[in-house]
């Protein structure tokens, strides 16, 4: 068989595969980056169905996948967006950066990692899926709840840090030390800071130059300036994947809306296809041995996050079992943690399977807590003798209110 | 008690609504009912809507929400604000008296069947807006430019005397 036919056989095997873990996922209320990442490590070497041709392919597919992840969560937010919430939670989103990133750069430093490794170990451990927890949020019919905007806060501001620590990780990972590590830091802080001063600014001159009423031409402008800045980004050693950020952030309004609408089927595939890859080049028999690491690691962050959301949500002023909420809504880790644990694979090839072990757990644990935080807290407030604030209050409902509880 | 990040805005009926950004999927608006219980709706950037009531034992969260197609939130607006418009043009006409409310109808003989309110330009031309559409018993209130008359139709219009008469006239052909 031609190399081209076997191609196109593997690929189809992998991407209809995919579509069937995707529906078994939604299925049982899971997110599917478990099984895709599942579904990488039984393609990849020693694994159950081991690839032959696919792979270089998929590695191109998985460096858009990782472009699109980011070109599509700076489309959710505008500039204005970004600055307000810094502001006002600043405080909150270092405690988050505090308390969840040094478990995972204490463990890699234990195991022995270089500093740089044990670096992207503290990325891996730090941000939470901001794809799960939106999805808990609306599948639970926890949108309108109080402590809601203070979870996305905390979320922006993750995905706000993404934009510095990116660089600087890409930078040391190049080996380009401390020195270096500074300027690509500089260099993505002026590009940050111009980006948002144009978006703030200039944002309609810019949306009317990349707007287009028609679907084809506004699809092929924003994924074209897109892979163009992000490899620009590239080329000043400043992560592709903060370039493609950038650009999503300085469009806005109607061009961000259609292009998030346009571009999402484009994203969910090449992200498949990243989790796929990931999990390929991930060695399964790596991964046993890392699980009781994992495991700990996984008990840890889950604690630390709980912790950064029940503090953030009691600034607000919200009460206790909102905290609980909070807390556990956030629990989830899932694609950018890989996408940095896969920044860092060539330097450390141990963090492949700690992370991807990591991430399994948490991707499928993270919502299961949630799920189930609620009432048991719940009760456990209630055996505490705990009461809630409107019990507290005594509301007696007025007369010819006939309201259900 | 008040989200920190809530800004606070007067309904024109003078009760206190809260607004709250949801970065990443769109506005919160709520308000507490004389009755003690709060209420509100998720505006998504996506246009469809859910529809809050808080719960008694925990105020934070929601204790119904129900989720609204755009078509679906425009029916319940419809629902509860229709009868309101109405009430509310009689009070203006009685504090303004110059400003006249009047019920025209669109014969199968107008320029108009099946063309846009936008087409009309009336305010434009004339200064009188259209705030309402009758059509099968039903009301369709605050139509957009690009509603589309069909013969049948009444349309309430709001203007001075002379304004009226234009819309008419416009309308009529």
């Amino acid at each position: 068989m031609p190399a081209g036919t076997r191609l196109l056989i593997e690929l189809g095997a992998i991407v209809f595969a995919l579509g069937i873990l995707g529906r078994a996922a939604r299925l049982i209320g899971l997110s599917p980056i478990p099984l895709y990442l599942l579904a990488g490590l039984a393609f990849g070497k020693g694994g159950l169905l081991p690839l032959t041709t696919s792979e270089e392919f998929l590695s191109e597919g998985a460096e858009i996948g990782v472009i699109l992840l980011l070109l599509l969560l700076g489309l959710e937010y505008s500039a204005g967006e970004l600055i307000t919430n810094l502001r006002r939670h600043a405080a909150a989103g270092a405690l988050n950066l505090l308390l969840n990133m040094t478990p995972g750069v204490a463990l890699g430093l234990l195991l022995g990692w270089s500093p740089v490794a044990a670096l992207a170990m503290g990325g891996v451990t730090y941000a939470a899926s901001s794809g799960i927890a939106a999805k808990l949020l609306s599948d639970l019919g926890r949108l309108g709840n109080r402590e809601t905007p203070v979870v996305l806060s905390l979320l922006v501001l993750e995905d706000l840090s993404m934009a510095v620590y990116l660089p600087i990780l890409t930078a040391l990972l190049a080996g380009a030390g401390l020195l270096g590590g500074s300027l690509a830091l500089l260099i993505a802080a002026a590009a940050m800071g111009i980006v948002l001063l144009i978006a703030l600014r200039f944002g309609r001159v810019i949306n009317r130059l990349v707007f287009s009423p028609d679907d084809e031409v506004l699809l092929l402008r924003v994924f074209g300036l897109a892979l163009l800045v992000a490899g620009l980004a590239e080329q000043l050693k400043v992560s592709a994947a903060v370039g493609a950020f950038l650009i999503g952030i300085a469009l806005s309004g109607r061009v961000a809306e259609d292009a998030r609408n346009l571009l999402s089927p484009l994203r969910d595939l090449f992200a498949a296809v990243f989790f796929v890859f990931f999990g390929l080049r991930t060695d399964p028999s790596a991964i046993p041995p890392v699980l009781a690491a994992a495991a700990l690691l996984a008990l840890v962050t889950a604690i630390t996050k709980v912790a950064t959301g029940w503090w953030a949500a009691q600034r607000a002023g919200i009460g206790r079992l909102g905290r609980v909420r909070a807390g556990t809504v956030i629990v989830a880790r899932g694609e950018f943690n890989i996408v940095i644990a896969g920044l860092a694979g060539a330097a450390e090839p141990r963090i492949g399977p700690l992370a991807a072990a990591y991430v399994l757990i948490m991707a499928v644990g993270g919502p299961v807590i949630t799920r189930f935080a609620e009432p048991v807290a719940a009760r456990l407030f209630k055996l505490a003798g705990w009461r809630s604030r409107a019990a507290a209050v005594a509301v007696s409902p007025p007369p010819g209110d006939t309201e259900k509880r | 008690m008040r989200d920190r990040e809530a800004r606070n805005q007067e309904a024109t009926s003078g009760i206190e609504v809260e607004e709250v950004a949801l970065p990443g999927i769109g506005l919160r608006h709520d308000f507490q009912t004389r009755h003690g219980r709060r209420v509100g709706v998720v505006s998504h950037l996506t246009g469809k809507r859910e529809l809050l009531v808080y719960g008694i034992e925990d105020p934070d969260s929601c204790s119904e929400v129900v989720r609204l197609d755009t078509d679906e939130s425009d029916t319940l607006a419809e629902l509860l604000g229709a009868p309101r418009i109405v009430e509310k043009l009689a009070t203006m006409r009685e504090q303004v008296p110059e400003l006249q409310v009047e019920e025209l109808s669109i014969r199968s003989g107008s320029p108009f069947v099946g063309r846009t309110l936008g087409d009309t330009e009336a305010r434009s031309r004339t200064g009188a807006s259209v705030v309402a559409v009758l059509r099968n018993d039903r009301m369709i209130a605050s139509p957009s430019p690009d509603f589309r008359f069909e013969s049948g139709d009444v349309v309430v219009v709001v203007g001075t005397r002379e304004g009226i008469e234009g819309v008419a006239k416009i309308l009529g052909g």
